[in-house]
C-alpha cells in the first residue's frame, strides 16, 4: 500500500512541476518536452489504477503523435520569444482571480460532502468477469463482436478526415515537367541533334 | 446475410462512395460519378422504404416507422443538394469528384443518426456527419469566405461536440447504460447528475441544429460555403439531427420530461423570436435563409417541447415541409446568375418581375410558403405545430410562435415587394438550367399540392409518431 501510495505521490508530484513548467518555460521546444514528461507521468498514474490499456495508448498516441506533431508545428513556427513576456503581466490578475474561484469552490464542495470512498457504487458493469482479464482481453473480445458497427464506422470517420485532408490541401500544379522514363529509354540517336557551340554565346533549342 | 440487412442502406451507399472514389481517380468525367452517387441515393431510398422494422446490432440501431420516414426526408435532401451541385460547380470554382462523394459519406452518419438508440451509435454518427460537413463548407480553398465559414463551423462544432461528449458522460454514469432504452428504465426524477447530462446533451443537439443561444456559427457558414452546401446544410443534418434530439429526449427521457421540457421550451422561444428580428436587417439571400433556418427549427422544437404523439407527428410534417421549401428557395438563389457570375443579394432581384413573370410568381410561393400565408404548405406546417401546443397545454408557446411569425412574415414580404414593385435591375440566365428545374418545379408543385391533398403526409406523418407511443 506504501509503495502504491508512494508512486501515486512520484508521479503526480513530476505531473504538476512538469506541466508548471510548460507554460513558464522560455523555449516552445522546451515545453513540448516537459509535455511529453507530463504524458509518461499520467501514464503511470493510469498503470497505478490497473488502466493498463489506457497507459499504453497515452504514450503511443500523446507521446508518439501528438507531441511530435506539435513538436514539429513549434519547431516550423518562429515565435517571438520576447512579447509573450508582457502578455503574462496582462492576464496575470485575471489568472489569479479565477484560480482563487476555483480554489474557492474546491473548498466549499470538500467540506460539504463526506465521501464513502469504501462503499461507492459503480453502476456500468459491462463484463461479469472482469477481475479475471487484462483491459486488452476486454476491450478486444467486445470490439469485434459487440461493437463491430462502432469500429466499422470510426474506421469510415478516418476515412473522411483522410479524404477530407486531401481535397483541402491538394492543389495539382500545371506546367510541371515530370521524368517519364519510359520515353527517355524509348530516344534513339535520330532525335538528337548535335550542335556546335561559339564560347561565350548561348543557342537557341 | 440477416446481420447486414438491418443497415443495407448504409452499406450500399459505403460501397457506392468507395467506388466512386477509385473511379473518380482514373476517370475526369465528373457528371457520371454525380451520376452514379444519384442512382446510390435512389437505390438506398428503395431500400430504406422495403426495410423490414426491427432493432439490429444488439439494439444500438432501430429501424423503426420514425427512423425510415426521416431517412428518406435525408436521403432526398441530399439527392437535392447534389443535384444543385451539378447545376453550379462549374462557376462555383468547386468542381471536384470528392464532393458527391462527401455527401454520400455524410449521408451514412446522418442515417445512423436517424437510427441511433444508443449513446455512442449517437456520437459516432453524428461525428462522422459533423467531419465531412466542415470539409464541406471550404471546399472553396481560393474564396476567403469559404475558408472562414470551414474554421468557423469546426471550432465551435469540434466545442458543442465536447459538450454533447461531457453529457453523455454523465448519462453513461449516472444509468451505467449507453442504450436508451436500458436508460429508460433506470431513470428517475431528482437525479442532479442525470439533469446536468441532459442539458449538455441537449446543447450539444441544440448546436447542430443552430437554435438560439448556439446559433452565432449559422449565419456566417451560410453566407461563406458555396451555395449546394448552404443548401445541403440547411436540410439534411438539420432533419437528422432533430431525429436523434427526438428519440434522445423521448425514448430514453420520457420519464422526466417535465426536467427537459423547460430546456426546450426555451430555446423553440428564442430561436423563434431571434430569427424573426434578426432577419429584418439582412441584405444577403443566403445569410436571410440562414436566420431563416433557425426561426423554423424554433417551431419545430415547439413539436418536441409537446412530447405527444400529435407533436412527434407534426414535427415529421414540418420538417417534410420544410425541406421542399428549402429545395425550391436554393434553387431559386442558385439560378440567380448571369454569365457565370451569382448574385446574393435581395437587392440582385429587384424587379425581378418584369424579366422573368414566371420564375416570379414560383419563388412568390416558396415565400408565401415561408411565411406562412394561408392556402400553402409552410401554413400548414405550422398550423399542425400549433393545434399540437395547444393541446399539450402550452398556449404561450403558441402565442409566442404565432406573433414571431407575424414578424417573420415582414423579410419574406420585403423579397416580394422587391420584385414586384422595384426598378428593373437584372436579368438572369440561370433559369434555363436543365438540372435545376428538375427541383425548382416539383418543389412548388408539392406546396400548392399539400393544400389541396394533405392526407397522405399527415398519414405518413401519423405512422411515423407511432414508433413511440
Amino acid at each position: 500500500m506504501t509503495a502504491t501510495l508512494l508512486t501515486f505521490y512520484l508521479f503526480s508530484s513530476v505531473i504538476l512541476i512538469s506541466s508548471l513548467m510548460v507554460i513558464s518555460s522560455k523555449n516552445p521546444v522546451h515545453s513540448v518536452l516537459y509535455l511529453i514528461l507530463t504524458f509518461f507521468n499520467a501514464a503511470g498514474l493510469f498503470v497505478i489504477l490497473h488502466a493498463e490499456f489506457l497507459a499504453m495508448i497515452l504514450i503511443i498516441v500523446y507521446v508518439g503523435a501528438v507531441a511530435v506533431l506539435f513538436l514539429f508545428v513549434v519547431m516550423m513556427l518562429d515565435f517571438n520569444l520576447s512579447r509573450e513576456k508582457d502578455n503574462l503581466l496582462q492576464y496575470m490578475p485575471f489568472g489569479l482571480f479565477i484560480g482563487i474561484v476555483f480554489i474557492c469552490e474546491l473548498i466549499i464542495v470538500l467540506i460539504n460532502t463526506n465521501l464513502d470512498l469504501a462503499n461507492i457504487q459503480i453502476l456500468a458493469n459491462p463484463f461479469s468477469n472482469f477481475s479475471e482479464m487484462t483491459n486488452t482481453q476486454a476491450l478486444g473480445s467486445v470490439l469485434y463482436t459487440d461493437y463491430i458497427l462502432y469500429f466499422q464506422l470510426s474506421g469510415i470517420i478516418l476515412l473522411v478526415a483522410m479524404i477530407g485532408s486531401i481535397v483541402l490541401t491538394l492543389r495539382e500544379r500545371t506546367g510541371v515537367r515530370r521524368q517519364i522514363i519510359v520515353n527517355q529509354l524509348d530516344r534513339d540517336a535520330s532525335s538528337t541533334e548535335l550542335k556546335e557551340v561559339a564560347s561565350g554565346e548561348g543557342i537557341d533549342i | 446475410m440477416n446481420i447486414f440487412l438491418p443497415i443495407l442502406p448504409e452499406i450500399s451507399i459505403f460501397i457506392s462512395a468507395i467506388f466512386l472514389l477509385l473511379l473518380g481517380l482514373f476517370i475526369k468525367n465528373i457528371k457520371l460519378i454525380i451520376n452514379l452517387a444519384v442512382v446510390t441515393l435512389i437505390l438506398a431510398i428503395v431500400f430504406v422504404i422495403y426495410q423490414p422494422i426491427g432493432t439490429a446490432f444488439n439494439n444500438s440501431l432501430v429501424n423503426d416507422e420514425f427512423s425510415k420516414v426521416i431517412k428518406i426526408l435525408i436521403l432526398l435532401g441530399s439527392l437535392a443538394s447534389i443535384i444543385m451541385y451539378h447545376s453550379s460547380r462549374k462557376d462555383l470554382n468547386i468542381d471536384l469528384y470528392e464532393f458527391p462523394i462527401l455527401i454520400l459519406l455524410a449521408t451514412i452518419g446522418m442515417l445512423v443518426m436517424a437510427s441511433a438508440n444508443d449513446l455512442i451509435a449517437i456520437f459516432i454518427g453524428l461525428e462522422l456527419q459533423s467531419l465531412t460537413l466542415y470539409v464541406l463548407a471550404s471546399l472553396n480553398r481560393n474564396h476567403l469566405a469559404s475558408s472562414e465559414a470551414g474554421l468557423k463551423y469546426f471550432l465551435l462544432g469540434a466545442l458543442s461536440s465536447g459538450l454533447l461528449l461531457f453529457g453523455l458522460s454523465y448519462i453513461y454514469g449516472f444509468t451505467g447504460n449507453t442504450n436508451l432504452n436500458l436508460i429508460s428504465t433506470t431513470v428517475a426524477p431528482g437525479n442532479i447528475g442525470l439533469i446536468i447530462g441532459i442539458v449538455f446533451v441537449t446543447s450539444g443537439l441544440a448546436f447542430k441544429v443552430s437554435a438560439v443561444p448556439f446559433h452565432m456559427w449559422t449565419p456566417d457558414v451560410y453566407e461563406g460555403a458555396p451555395t449546394p452546401v448552404t443548401a445541403f446544410f440547411a436540410m439534411a443534418p438539420k432533419v437528422a439531427a432533430i431525429a436523434v434530439a427526438v428519440r434522445f429526449l423521448i425514448v430514453g427521457f420520457s420519464d422526466v420530461a417535465f426536467e427537459w421540457q423547460q430546456i426546450i421550451i426555451f430555446l423553440s422561444i428564442a430561436s423563434m423570436v431571434f430569427a424573426a428580428f434578426a432577419a429584418i436587417a439582412q441584405t444577403n439571400i443566403k445569410r436571410l435563409m440562414a436566420y431563416s433556418s433557425i426561426g423554423h427549427v424554433g417551431y419545430a422544437l415547439i413539436g418536441l417541447a409537446c412530447g405527444t404523439e400529435q407533436g412527434i407527428s407534426s414535427i415529421v410534417i414540418y420538417l417534410s415541409i420544410y425541406l421542399v421549401m428549402n429545395i425550391g428557395v436554393f434553387s431559386f438563389i442558385l439560378s440567380m446568375k448571369y454569365k457565370g457570375e451569382h448574385y446574393e443579394n435581395i437587392s440582385d432581384l429587384s424587379g425581378l418581375y418584369k424579366n422573368h413573370p414566371y420564375y416570379s410568381v414560383i419563388i412568390t410561393v416558396f415565400m408565401f410558403s415561408l411565411a406562412g400565408i394561408p392556402p400553402l404548405a409552410g401554413f400548414f406546417g405550422k398550423f399542425y405545430i400549433f393545434i399540437a401546443a395547444i393541446e399539450s397545454n402550452l398556449m404561450l408557446l403558441a402565442i409566442i410562435g404565432i406573433l414571431a411569425s407575424v414578424v417573420g412574415a415582414f423579410y419574406y414580404l420585403r423579397i416580394i415587394k422587391v420584385i414586384y414593385f422595384d426598378e428593373e435591375k437584372h436579368s438572369f440566365d440561370g433559369f434555363n438550367h436543365k438540372s435545376l428545374h428538375l427541383l425548382i418545379h416539383p418543389s412548388a408543385f408539392l406546396i400548392i399540392l399539400f393544400c389541396l391533398y394533405p392526407l397522405p403526409l399527415i398519414n405518413i406523418a401519423n405512422y411515423a409518431a407511432n414508433a413511440f407511443y
